[in-house]
Parts: C-alpha cells; structure tokens; sequence
C-alpha cells in the first residue's frame, strides 16, 4: 500500500516536471528580443556592427529563427539526455557551468534546513511548555523580527557589522586561496567556516515561522486527556512531553519540507547576490538579464525541480511517520 | 426557593447576555479584537502608515528629487523640541546645524556641529509642490524658519537628497503595492477557490493540482525571470502595475485555500441547503449566503498577504528588477546601501530597511489578531 502511495507520488512528478519546463522555457521567452539582439546592442556600445547576413547566420546557429514549439521540443529532448544547450555569454556547455553552484546551492539548502530545525525544535517545545513565559516573549519576539526582517537587509547589517566592528570582509563562501582551487579536505573545511553566516540569513525566517508551527501544534496536544493520563500514571516531565505530545506534533512540522525549501530556494538567489556567493542566484541574475536563455532556463527549471523534488520527500516522509495518513 | 431567587439573578445575567446576543457580526469580531493588544498597536502604525503615504508631499519636508551637492552623505540631525537658553526655555523645536569641512589630505568630507540652531516650525511654507499632483501648494507639515536652511532627519544620500523625504514618498508606493497587489490575488482567490470548493469534483482537483504547482515554484527565481522581462523604458506607472501583477501571482493560491476550505465546510450546513431548496440561483447562494460568513476570514488572510507583496517588491526593487529609478520604494531606497562602501559611510541610508520591517511586524500582529477575531463565536 504505502510502496504504491509512493510510485503514485513518483509518477505525479512527470507531468508536474513537464509544468516546470513549459513555465521555465515561457520565462526565458517573455523577453522581447533575443540573445541576439543583446548581442548586437552590446557590440553597438563598442562600435561594430553586424552585417544582416551575419546575423541570419548566427540566428540559424542558435536555432532561434524556428517557431516557438520547435525550439521548445527541441530544448526539451535534449535535457532528457542531459545536455542543457550552450550558454551564448560564455561560449561553453551550460552543464559545464550550472552543476558546481547547483551543489553549492543544494549544499546551503540543506545546511539552512538542518540549522531551521535545530533551533526551532527546541525553542518551539520550550515556547509551548511554558506558554507566556518570559522565555516565550523573547522567542515570539526574536521570531517575528526574523520574520519581518527581509533576508538581503539582514545580510547587508551583518556585513556591515562584519567590516566595521572586526575589519573583515564576511562575504563569499571561500577565503581568496580556496577560491578556485579543486575540491579538498581543507577547502571542505574552509567552506564550513564561511557557511555559517548566509545559512543564519536564510535561516532566521523559516526558523521563526517553524517555531511558530511547534508552538501552535504542541498548544493544541498539551491539553489532551491522554496527557494527564500519563502524568497521573507518575511518567517524569520530560518523557512525558517528548514521548508523546511532541511526536503528534511533529506531523505537521514535517510536511513544512515542502514549503520550507521552495522559500530557502528562493531566499538564497537574494542573499547570495547580496553576499556574493557562488551559487546559482547571482549567475542565473545575469543570465536572465544578458538573456542566455539555456542558462538562465537551466537555473530556473532546476531551482524549480529542487523545491518539487523536496515537496515529494517530504510526503513521503510523512507517510513513513504517520500511520494516519490515507494514500488516497 | 428558586422562585425568590430567580428574578433577580436573571435579570442579572440577562443584561450581560443581552448586549452579546443581539450584537451583530461585526461588533462582536471587533470586541474581541480589541482584546488583541499588538494587534490594536499594528492597526495603529498601519493607519499612520497609510496617511502618509496619502499625504507624503505634505509630510516631506523637501521635494525628494533634488539635489543638494553641498549636503553629500550629510549624517541624520535629531529634532530637539525644548529650546534652553540663558533666559529660559520654551518649546521650539530645532536641529543643530552640521558645518561641511574637507580634509585637505584625504579630501574626505565630514560633518560637524557648528553650535547654531535650525529652527523649524508647523506648518510653515517650504519647497513648492503638487499635491497629488493637481493643486499646488507649499506648506508643509514641518519647515524651517529661514526657507534658505535644509535639514535632513535622516541624513541625505550619495547625491545629497533628503532621506526623510525619500522616505515619505517610498511609503507612498511601497505600501499601495501591497494594497493594489492584495486586490489582484483576491479577485484570483476568491473565484478560483470558490470554484473549487463550491463545485468540487474534477474541476476542484484540477484547481488543487495548479495550486500545489504555484506553490511549490520557487518565487524569487520566476518573479526575477519575469521582471527581467520588463523593458527598462516603460514609464514608472506602467512598471509599478505589471510589478504589482507579478509580485500578485503567487499571493493568491493561500487565499484560494482558505476560500476552498470554507465552502467546502460550508456548502453542506443547513442555511445553503435552505436556500438551495428555496430555489435560490447559485449566484444568490454564493454571494448572499456564503461569502458574507467568510469576509473576516478573507480580510484577515488578505491582511497576511500585504506584508509578502510589500517584501516582494522590496526585493525585486532591490535587485534592480522591480522599479526602477526615478520612483521611490523602499526597495529602490535600499539598492543605495547595496554596497558595503556606501553603508560604511552612510549606514543612515539602512533606514527605509527599519520602516520595511516595522511596516511587515505591523500587518502581521493586525492580520494574526484579525484572525483570532474573526470568528467571534467560537468562545
């Protein structure tokens, strides 16, 4: 039963995958004009132009002279092989460029996801225990700034305390020598001391929304009977509530994957630029505005099938987790 | 025993009863919203807020265009009320005036307080402007004494304008977005989620499955594909409705849900099953009947949604995506502190970032009090 929810789950991904890629190939198309015209106007600004026979050419080149559903099923029967097409701006193969900040977006994805939970779990079941304690305030408090707070301001302020109270640049995810240097252990290390900052930015707003999720679910279990029941029977405190109230609560806080990682991949486009990471955010910006579609169009079905692909685990997971839930 | 006792208790009770039983709707969601005290201060700054942004040529004290090169990056100046002097004091606010000195080494300009006093008073006749842009004017909610003086609350930016006026005229615009973008996604949700929950069967599955699909786009990635479609020369006007359709989009499908679940639940209580019976058209059922008992519930997530367009095209303006330019947001406000330089020496220009925040924490403590009010009598 669950082995067939699954397969089912897997196969809805098709048409939604074929959704991403029409919305993504739309996108990259709404533009008027071409990469050629871009093209053109840039080698305007220095003077050279281009003769009509050598802009045909080109046209023909890039295939951008077919109608519109040509290009589509053309683009599209090559992704199903892996080849994202060329990037017109860098003259080199998208996947060459794309996959590196792919990782490293993932990477700051996952590191934020397991960072929200970490702080969110604990201060949620804290807040709800001890309902309007001081405790709770500050929590709410904290909680609703990070809320409010946009995640590139909260990048800009910590960066401007950065260079102003300790002289140091904060930005970037590696130090200068590791830039481009291949993979290693140290890098991977080096990586980790500059993680931290982006990931509390992109952190702070899904963390206070989760832990107004934890509040809110565990509130709603802690006045059930079955609580007292426990705690007359003599079960300690703390067992009493991570035994059972929590774990019911926990349902809902699972199925927030889904909702969680669209926003973290959203935030991170804003925040990298601001941070000046090496992710797909700031690359796929100046795709979109130079127009290289292939590239920008990779970026876009590719953050795209991210948060799809987090919306499916996290069903699934819940499905692991509670019984209750039907597979219909 | 009783039936000495009775009277009396009951008209005891039934005063206080009465006042609950026969209030309407309305008065009883505003009694217990009135209970929510971070909800009534975030009405409070949103009310501000919007009267601001009404009469921002009124409250600016300068005209937010101009320049003024020998004010560049000039620090914020406090307004002092109590005027003390060697015969007293009395109340007549001030500013004190900043001397510009260059260092000849480092050719740095900096600013220091030169002792004299800018008086400023009420009401007084400064910078001439339009308001709304049909009547012309010149008085202004504060101006100072001497119309040859300039003060700047806030400090002024790269180009020497004045922040506090920036400021007043990105309310204008930062806040209506949100207002504008709020009616876009209700005009979606509303009829896309009635539909859905009213009908159901195929047509609300379908209307599910492109729900989850808009839901689980990453935003950011497909707002900046779709703003970097905008051609940079469209005039302002036309950039800030095809922003405010954008930013729309994505704020309807939350609406859609809260709309759908409600007639689900509702489609089956007694009152439309009446009215179907009673030979009601559907429209009748659906304007009459069911969307009154949903209006708090609708403004309560139409209050929620605000604060998300409002950071929406923060960020977008931010980025040099949404507006651009010669309009003030507060995103294009906040592009001048885009780069660690600037800020360093002007951190003063982080303060249309302050009134984004206040403007988001506002909405949201109005919109979760709203939310608890809007069932009143679920207690």
């Amino acid at each position: 039963m669950i082995w067939r929810y699954i397969l089912k789950r897997i196969l809805w991904m098709v048409p939604f995958l074929f959704a991403v890629s029409v919305v993504a190939f739309l996108l990259i198309q709404a533009p008027p004009g071409d990469y050629l015209t871009t093209y053109i106007a840039k080698l305007g600004e220095s003077n050279e132009v281009l003769d009509q026979a050598s802009v045909d050419n080109l046209r023909q080149r890039f295939g951008l002279d077919r109608p519109l559903y040509v290009q589509y099923f053309k683009w599209v029967s090559r992704l199903l092989v892996g080849d994202f097409g060329m990037s017109f701006e860098w003259r080199q193969p998208v996947s060459d460029l794309v996959w590196e900040r792919m990782g490293l977006t993932l990477c700051l994805s996952l590191a934020t996801l397991l960072f929200t939970w970490a702080i969110s779990f604990p201060i949620g079941i804290y807040s709800a225990v001890h309902k309007y304690s001081i405790g709770d305030y500050v929590a709410t408090t904290i909680g609703f700034i990070g809320l409010a707070t946009p995640n590139f301001l909260l990048a800009l302020i910590l960066m401007y305390i950065g260079v102003v109270h300790f002289g140091a640049d904060v930005g970037g995810l590696f130090s200068p020598a590791y830039k481009n240097a291949p993979w290693s252990w140290d890098k991977i290390v080096d990586l980790s001391k500059h993680l931290w900052l982006p990931v509390v930015v992109l952190g702070t707003g899904s963390t206070a929304s989760l832990i107004r999720v934890m509040r809110a679910n565990l509130l709603d279990e802690l006045n059930k009977p079955y609580v007292d029941t426990a705690r007359a029977k003599g079960l300690s405190e703390f067992w009493l509530i991570m035994k059972y109230p929590v774990r019911v609560a926990l349902n809902p806080f699972i199925s927030t994957i889904g909702w969680v990682l669209p926003n973290l991949v959203s935030g991170a486009v804003v925040t990298a630029i601001v941070l000046g990471l090496p992710t797909a955010g700031p690359l796929m910006l100046q795709a979109l505005l130079s127009q290289d579609m292939y590239l920008a169009g990779a970026f876009v079905l590719l953050l795209s099938s991210l948060t799809v692909v987090g919306m499916l685990i996290s069903d699934i997971l819940l499905v692991f987790l509670d019984p209750r839930v039907t597979y219909e | 025993m009783s039936e000495t006792a009775g009277p009396e208790l009951t008209v005891d009770i039934g005063q206080h009863r009465d006042r609950y039983d026969i209030a309407s709707q309305w008065q009883l969601t505003w009694w217990a919203f009135k209970k929510h005290h971070l909800a009534m201060i975030g009405l409070w700054v949103i009310g501000l807020m919007y009267l601001i942004s009404l009469v921002c040529e009124f409250t600016a004290p300068e005209d937010p265009f101009i320049q003024h090169r020998r004010a560049v990056f000039h620090p914020p100046q406090m307004i002092h009320f109590i005027d003390v002097r060697e015969d007293g004091w009395s109340f007549h606010p001030y500013v004190e005036k900043m001397t510009r000195k260059r260092d000849p080494k480092t050719l740095a300009i900096t600013y220091t307080p030169s002792g004299e006093n800018i008086y400023l008073k009420f009401f007084g006749k400064g910078t001439p402007y339009k308001f709304w842009g049909l009547w012309e004017a010149d008085v202004h909610l504060f101006a100072t004494e001497n119309p040859r003086d300039k003060f700047f609350l806030f400090g002024a930016d790269r180009l020497g304008r004045d922040m506090f006026s920036r400021v007043m005229y990105g309310t204008r615009i930062s806040m209506s977005i949100g207002l504008v973008g709020v009616v876009i996604s209700l005009i979606l949700g509303i009829s896309l989620g009635g539909v859905s929950g009213y009908y159901g069967g195929r047509i609300d599955a379908l209307i599910q499955r492109l729900i989850e699909f808009v839901l689980s786009l990453p935003t950011i990635p497909i707002w900046l594909a779709l703003a970097a479609a905008l051609p940079a020369s469209w005039p302002i006007y036309q950039q800030y409705f095809v922003i405010t359709l954008i930013v729309s989009l994505v704020g309807w499908t939350e609406l859609g849900r809260v709309v759908r679940g409600r007639f689900l639940a509702m489609k089956n209580e007694d009152f439309v099953v009446a009215a179907r019976l009673d030979g009601a058209s559907e429209a009748r059922i659906i304007g009459r009947h069911m969307l009154p008992s949903l209006t708090s519930h609708i403004i309560a997530s139409l209050t929620l949604a605000i604060p998300l367009m409002i950071l929406a095209e923060t960020g977008l303006s931010f980025l040099g995506l949404g507006l651009q330019p010669p309009a003030i947001s507060w995103g294009v406000l906040l592009k001048e502190a885009q780069n660690i330089r600037s800020i360093s020496q002007a951190p003063w220009l982080f303060i249309p970032g302050g009134f984004v925040v206040i403007a988001v924490l506002a909405f949201n403590f109005l919109g979760d009090g709203m939310r608890d009010a809007a069932d009143p009598y679920g207690n």
